[in-house]
């Protein structure tokens, strides 16, 4: 195979889904729907987050996100950000099954609100109920490779590990158990919540990760379609990095020019 | 609707009061508020309505529904 076709070919899959970015980008936070729709455009992300709140009973014709990301072209994944019990996100996914009529969806359920750090009890009593009414959890988790192993156990079709705090920008901040779960891991592992700035990214995609999930790194970018852009890049490159396999470390120099024939 | 003056009856929608004639189906109840049925989903009493069903189930007096659509969320 060219190098071309080794690019293209390499795809992932969820559920029996299958995407060729691996670059998935949340919707909250924007300015305006039309800068969040050409920072997805940018990103070239194939999944979008999105959340499930209220409808404005007092002015219902406001716009309205399917108006400017199309559902048909972007797959939708509903969050149950804002959750803090198992009950909470039940109900929440169920409403957003009927909403958009398909059963892969992103559960998070939150321990508090400082940290945003998830509740991983109620998050795995959780995961056993969606699997049992036929949802396809994408799961939301602590960095923590047995709490990982739990997840799959249970049927979460992706383990979402955070590299940081939601929000914080702080970028992977435990390398190890990151790689520990990807290589323990049968369904794909993608860093969700923390990443702050392309490198981040790669990071992440350096590690084997399947994929990795952003949003406010985008959205709070000084200027979002750039950084969007940047984004595609650096999980390409990261995961490029990673299937070529990186050099290994040394203590000390080695010089790249033959040592031989110096004049 | 004949011009006669009419019950209404009290439901909740999205956690506030609103007054409506009786005898509506859900999808009549949201044309109503303004919203498009395609675009949302509805739980009545804290059970999910199934699209196919919100033009025959009906709306009673004192029902609490959620009306809950898609958003920008991470």
């Amino acid at each position: 195979m060219t190098l071309q076709q080794d690019i293209k070919a390499d795809t992932w899959t969820v559920a029996g889904r299958t995407f060729t970015s691996r670059l998935i980008v949340g919707t909250g936070k924007y300015k305006s729907f039309e800068e969040n729709a050409a920072a997805v455009e940018a990103s070239g992300a194939e999944i979008v987050t999105v959340a499930v709140r209220r409808v404005n009973i007092a002015d219902p014709n406001q716009p309205m996100l399917t108006d400017f990301i199309d559902p048909k072209k972007v797959t939708y994944l509903p969050n149950t950000a804002g959750c803090f019990t198992a009950e909470e996100a039940i109900r929440t996914l169920r409403l957003a099954r009927e909403a958009g009529g398909w059963n892969l969806v992103k559960l998070e359920v939150l321990g508090e609100a400082k940290t945003l750090y998830p509740d991983m009890r109620e998050t795995l009593r959780a995961t056993e109920q969606l699997v049992k009414e036929g949802f396809e959890p994408m799961v939301y988790c602590v960095d923590d490779p047995i709490a990982a192993k739990q997840l799959e156990e249970a049927g979460a079709v992706a383990i979402m590990p955070l590299g940081a705090p939601i929000g914080s920008g702080l970028g992977i901040q435990n390398r190890v158990t990151i790689r520990l779960i990807v290589e323990g891991a049968k369904v794909p592992v993608l860093v969700d919540a923390g990443v702050g700035t392309a490198s981040d990214a790669a990071v992440a995609m350096e590690l084997g990760c399947d994929g990795v999930l952003m949003n406010t790194a985008i959205a709070e970018a000084k200027e979002s379609v750039l950084m969007a852009r940047a984004m595609k890049s650096a999980v390409e490159a990261g995961r490029l990095s990673y299937l070529a396999g990186r050099m290994g470390k040394r203590r000390y120099a080695d010089p790249s020019s033959p040592l031989a024939g110096l004049i | 609707m004949a011009e006669t003056v009419q019950e209404m009856i009290r439901v909740r929608v999205n956690g506030g009061p609103k007054l409506v004639p009786p005898g509506l189906t859900i999808v009549q109840l949201l044309t109503e508020i303004g919203i498009d049925p395609k675009k949302v989903a509805v739980e009545q009493n804290l059970e999910i309505v199934p699209r196919s069903t919100l033009d025959s189930v009906g709306v009673n007096d004192g029902d609490s529904f959620e009306i809950v659509h898609f958003v920008g969320g991470g």
